[in-house]
């Protein structure tokens, strides 16, 4: 378990009820620092970028989009890019386009069990604005208010060519260190629980899910 | 004490040689199932980019104890069945800690990782990665069978447990190979190596699509490197001791690449032409033909070849 953070304390979890505080971990997490000799951060940063593992969670119509990536005619393996079915192995969240509000929940939970570094990909119009579900009732419009994003795909849909394209280029960051999305949630952890709270009426799990 | 110092140092070497030889195959072998399906598939170092990427992971959480040990028990299962095989027959350096009785602890070393993984993943308190402990401990209790008899049978036919005697007895051109004087043994020993190996029809434990990956599903960053380590040992562990059963052994590192490669392709082809069994119906299968191939071996033995 990572140290708590002495200065903000542990999370509350308001959310649970008593019982099943003491089920779950109230650590708050801490960023990470890159490694103190320069030449490593750079070599794990090349290693990083050439071993993604992708969570395979479709989270919305984009998903269909992914299952060609795997396939003869695209082959993200060859990129070092591969689906990995479970959060606690995966490095790569694809949003694969609208998120809804129960969908979010999840996306949550399962991003915040990905273990640091952790990049996440924006397909599609409808994370950046709300595309074409701009004014339904239950679909988030600033997919980044809740989840940082290191990378955007737009379209309606984007095609496994531009998602290839969108993977090269999420390599590129990574091996440049400037995908740093982890962190960025970690430091502004109460700033995107307010923003996720505000959304989600029925928040019944930790506030951080270890 | 200089003695074990030496052992100990050529059982390293052997160790790293047949750790990166592992990766390699597990790398060649992914490039060959994606040709099958049409694709260029991994590069060649995607395995070691894999393992240096999750140590470089840079948080972890744990579960309890078991759940750190449970890796550790799996690459003391792939080391301890390594230790105990000699890779090369002739060979001082290669040797390992072969001694009288090698070929039951080695045996025994191919199960403990499978129990140790089972304890660890079951720690961890995910319900798949129990479900996932409760078929593969199901499966692998229904290969064992077959592949304790064919162990059964060569040792009553070369009167040894020394695995060291085996690739002697088999020394001196291809007609000695058990594969030619007791086929019926490495018929049920194969059969049970197709369900070790993890391949289709029998990898519906560990198998991404079935529920998430099986007991590994909670395992992440160093414990997850260890395990990949683990599997290129453990397999290449395995294919040797294959190949000094049933295969004649090996005289140099030229022969155990082309024969560990060419064991490992029997499970590779059936698993590119075959979909995937339920548990049940691999246990099935399992305690059906192999096991009386296994049983026809022993007779076979005691018939014509023992005394």
């Amino acid at each position: 378990m990572m140290t708590k953070d002495k200065s903000l304390g542990p999370m509350a979890n308001e959310g649970l009820t008593a019982e099943e505080r003491d089920l779950f971990s109230d650590a708050r997490p801490v960023p990470y620092q890159p490694y103190p000799v320069e030449v490593v951060e750079k070599f794990i940063n090349w290693v990083r970028a050439n071993s993604l593992y992708m969570l395979a969670f479709g989270t919305g119509c984009g998903a269909i989009e992914l299952n060609p990536l795997m396939t003869a005619r695209y082959d993200a393996y060859r990129f070092g890019f591969q689906p990995r079915p479970t959060p606690r192995q995966a490095s790569v969240f694809m949003i694969g386009g609208y998120a809804s509000v129960k969908t979010l929940k999840r996306i949550i939970r399962s991003y915040e069990q990905m273990q640091g570094p952790k990049f996440v990909i924006a397909l599609g119009i409808c994370p950046v604005n709300g595309g074409m579900y701009w004014d339904s009732y239950n679909t988030v419009n600033q997919f980044d208010l809740y989840i940082p994003v290191d990378l955007y795909i737009t379209g309606c849909m984007p095609r496994p060519e531009v998602l290839l394209a969108g993977v090269l280029e999420l390599k590129k960051k990574i091996k440049e260190g400037r995908a740093d999305g982890h962190n960025r949630y970690i430091e502004n952890l109460d700033w995107y629980k307010a923003n996720q709270k505000r959304i989600i009426k029925n928040w019944d799990m930790p506030d951080y899910s270890w | 004490m200089e003695y074990w110092a030496v052992k100990i140092g050529y059982f390293l070497l052997t160790l790293g040689i047949v750790t990166v030889y592992g990766l390699l195959l597990g790398a060649v072998i992914a490039r060959t199932m994606a040709k099958v399906q049409g694709r260029i598939g991994i590069p060649y170092w995607q395995p070691f980019l894999d393992i240096v990427k999750n140590l470089g992971k840079r948080t972890a959480v744990s579960h309890g104890v078991m759940f750190y040990l449970g890796p550790v028990f799996r690459i003391a299962g792939g080391i301890g069945t390594l230790a105990f095989v000699p890779v090369i027959y002739g060979s001082e350096m290669f040797a390992n800690f072969n001694f009288a009785g090698d070929l039951l602890l080695a045996v025994y070393f191919i199960f403990f990782g499978q129990l140790g993984m089972a304890l660890g993943a079951g720690e961890s308190g995910h319900p798949f990665s129990a479900i996932g402990v409760a078929r593969g401990l199901g499966q692998m209790t229904a290969f064992e069978v077959p592949f304790a008899l064919a162990i059964i049978a060569i040792v009553i036919q070369y009167d040894t447990l020394s695995i060291n005697e085996i690739v002697a007895a088999q020394q001196g051109g291809m007609s000695n190979w058990t594969l030619f004087t007791n086929p019926l043994a490495v018929a049920a020993a194969m059969l049970a190596f197709l369900g070790m190996s993890g391949y289709p029809p029998f990898d519906v434990v560990t198998a991404p699509n079935e529920i998430p990956i099986g007991p590994p599903t909670e395992y992440h960053s160093a414990y997850l490197a260890l395990m990949q380590t683990n599997r290129a040992i453990f397999a290449g562990a395995k294919l040797i001791l294959f190949m000094a059963l049933f295969f004649g052994g090996a005289t140099n590192w030229i022969e155990v690449v082309i024969k560990t490669w060419a064991i490992y392709m029997v499970a590779v082809a059936v698993g590119a032409s075959f979909p995937r069994f339920r548990v049940d119906q691999s246990i099935r299968f399992f305690l059906r033909i192999p096991t009386l191939i296994g049983m026809a071996s022993i007779a076979f033995v005691q018939i014509f070849l023992a005394g």
